[in-house]
């Protein structure tokens, strides 16, 4: 197959949408009728709004649905939200959880299947073959990023390094001796990668390295460009969360024109935070996803507070599904400073364009007097540390500027040494909203 | 002529001075002279020492950011007026300074002054026009 235009499942993948939307409905009323069999949390919820799953006729009739929150998981800790016998689960995972109790998610033998050919799908539009030397640095353990992306490799047939997380010098290693052609990580361990590198004086072009697939976190084009450039591979992004499947709900192809949307297991609506109104296609607000096929874990309109916008028309590479923007951010983690809407995102454009400057940073966000103060903490590096106090200054003035003039509010950029931001199992901690407390 | 000056940045903390002399000493590094230019964030240290590459290679392990500048290491006589005359010349021909530090030791009688130009050459130019004494960089590391 060639890379550059291989489908995985071309029958599903480039389903008419006439067809494609005959099979949601056919699959969501079946799903609906399974919720409201075997989960308690849905058999409430559907009692206090009237609803009888037998109601859902069309599609749309699907805004009328109560949707399902974090804080529902939460309160059907660990296995509420479970719609089979346990001895119908075969794998059980679990989201990072934060705050408080973490989410536990679980599989049965046919969900791991789909998820299997799901995520086999978008590392195929991605440009994985049965030729490549998979090297993936997730994480192995609840977190279900790195299951998800090992089985779906071996699906492809090819060749998996399972070597996790952390120990960088090992990873390098590795990638020089067993010529790992694709990397799967976080955007963020990508340029950490890169760095370490670049340290060692080792010449990423004499790697094997062909593409990247990263995800787990949100990271703009300018990321993109700066970790393809510096580790001499073409990157795609790719997307999913535990609470529907983990990767491989969405993924971007060689086009690079969005995220497929893998439509016929789930329905994506997009809605006002706010509100929670349902938004005219093209509009840009929080994705909430319907599960249609999954047997174990299904989920009724679930809030991904992941901020994006999805685009209908048929992509170039022929593939039907709805295309997924980057996520902007979520819609928890966007900062309201001064009345301001402010997504990390948004100032890891400017730093971007700042030149040197790369994208380790964090957000303080403080209140004194009652007013609002935003701190952007900038790793400093070699290349934009001056022996001169007026050029260092001059940096950090610009770099306000430019933020000010990106965000509309003002912020103060406070330069810190290099690897001082904490990380957290290759995810940056981007956020520390202090006004909180 | 011109002199190695390795500077360093630091984070305004408790300690991080510490740690930098530390790991030069460590090193067996001497530090023959220093300078701290700070804000209220941060601060940019330079030093003269007298092995800049293995103070350059030991501080980059360690994770700091540093970068190597030319200076020049100037003697100015011992006595009242001794500095305020060489500033006087360097005025009279355009030549502007950066920043300036005064070296630890002696050069004889004579005290030294680090200089940092943002025009070297145009500067070494004048001094010597002028006779007044650049110090070799090898000769000042090793006061």
């Amino acid at each position: 197959m060639d890379p550059q235009t291989a489908i995985w499942n071309a029958a599903a993948e480039c389903m008419p949408r006439e067809q494609l939307l005959q099979l949601q409905l056919q699959r969501l009323q079946q799903t609906l009728q399974r919720v409201a069999e075997n989960v308690s949390c849905y058999q409430g919820k559907f009692k206090e709004t009237g609803f009888q799953p037998g109601d859902l006729k069309e599609l749309p009739d699907l805004a009328s649905l109560p949707f399902t929150t974090k804080e529902d998981l939460r309160l059907n800790y660990p296995y509420g939200m479970f719609a089979v016998p346990m001895r119908d689960v075969v794998r059980i995972h679990s989201s990072s959880g934060t705050t408080g109790k973490p989410t536990v998610v679980g599989y049965t033998k046919q969900d791991l299947t789909n998820w299997t050919e799901l995520v086999a799908r978008f590392m195929t539009a991605a440009g994985v073959t049965n030729e490549d030397i998979v090297h993936i640095a997730f994480g192995y353990g609840l977190f279900t990023g790195a299951f998800g992306l090992h089985y779906g490799s071996e699906a492809i047939g090819a060749s998996v390094i399972p070597i996790s997380g952390g120990n960088t010098d090992k990873q390098l290693m590795i990638m020089q001796d067993y010529r790992s052609s694709a990397l799967v990580c976080t955007p963020s361990y990508a340029l950490t990668i890169a760095d370490r590198f670049e340290k060692q004086g080792i010449d990423p072009e004499s790697l094997a390295l062909r593409v990247g697939l990263f995800g787990a976190e949100p990271w703009s084009e300018q990321m993109r460009t700066e970790i393809e450039k510096r580790l001499g591979l073409i990157a795609t992004d790719n997307y999913g969360l535990s609470e529907i499947m983990g990767p491989g709900v969405a993924g971007e192809c060689l086009c690079k024109s969005g995220m497929h949307l893998a439509e016929d297991h789930f329905i994506a609506e997009i809605i006002d935070p706010d509100s929670c109104e349902v938004l005219p296609q093209g509009s840009v607000g929080e994705l909430v996803l319907t599960s249609l096929t999954k047997q174990a874990f299904p989920m009724i309109r679930y809030r991904t507070r992941d901020i994006t916008r999805l685009h209908y028309e048929t992509c170039d590479c022929g593939r039907t599904f709805a295309r997924m923007e980057k996520t902007r951010g979520r819609s928890d983690d966007m900062l309201i400073i001064k009345g301001v809407n402010v997504f990390p995102t948004q100032i890891e454009e400017v730093l971007f364009q700042i030149e040197g400057c790369e994208p380790h940073y964090q957000l303080v966000v403080e209140r004194e007097n009652n007013q609002d103060k935003l701190e952007v903490l900038v790793e400093v590096n070699e290349k934009i540390f001056f022996d001169e106090m007026k050029q260092q200054r001059a940096f950090v003035v610009n770099a306000e500027k430019k933020l000010q003039s990106a965000l509309g509010l003002s912020a103060k950029v406070k330069l810190v040494e290099p690897s001082s931001i904490t990380r957290h199992e290759g995810k940056a901690c981007r956020v520390f909203d202090n006004r909180k407390n | 002529m011109k002199v190695e000056q390795i500077s360093i940045f630091i984070e305004n903390k408790s300690g991080r001075l510490a740690e930098v002399s530390g790991v030069l000493g460590d090193a067996g590094v001497n530090i023959r002279a220093l300078s701290l230019a700070d804000t209220s964030d941060f601060g940019i240290l330079r030093l003269i020492v007298n092995d800049t590459d293995l103070a350059f290679k030991v501080l980059r392990e360690q994770n700091f950011t540093v970068s190597k500048t030319e200076v020049i290491g100037v003697e100015v006589p011992d006595s009242p007026g001794g500095l305020s005359s060489l500033l006087q010349t360097l005025d009279k021909n355009n030549i502007n300074v950066e920043y300036m530090y005064a070296f630890v030791e002696r050069s004889g009688d004579n005290a030294v002054i680090i200089f940092r130009f943002d025009d070297v050459d145009a500067a070494i130019e004048v001094l010597k026009n002028n006779n007044i004494k650049i110090i070799e960089g090898k000769k000042l590391t090793s006061i």
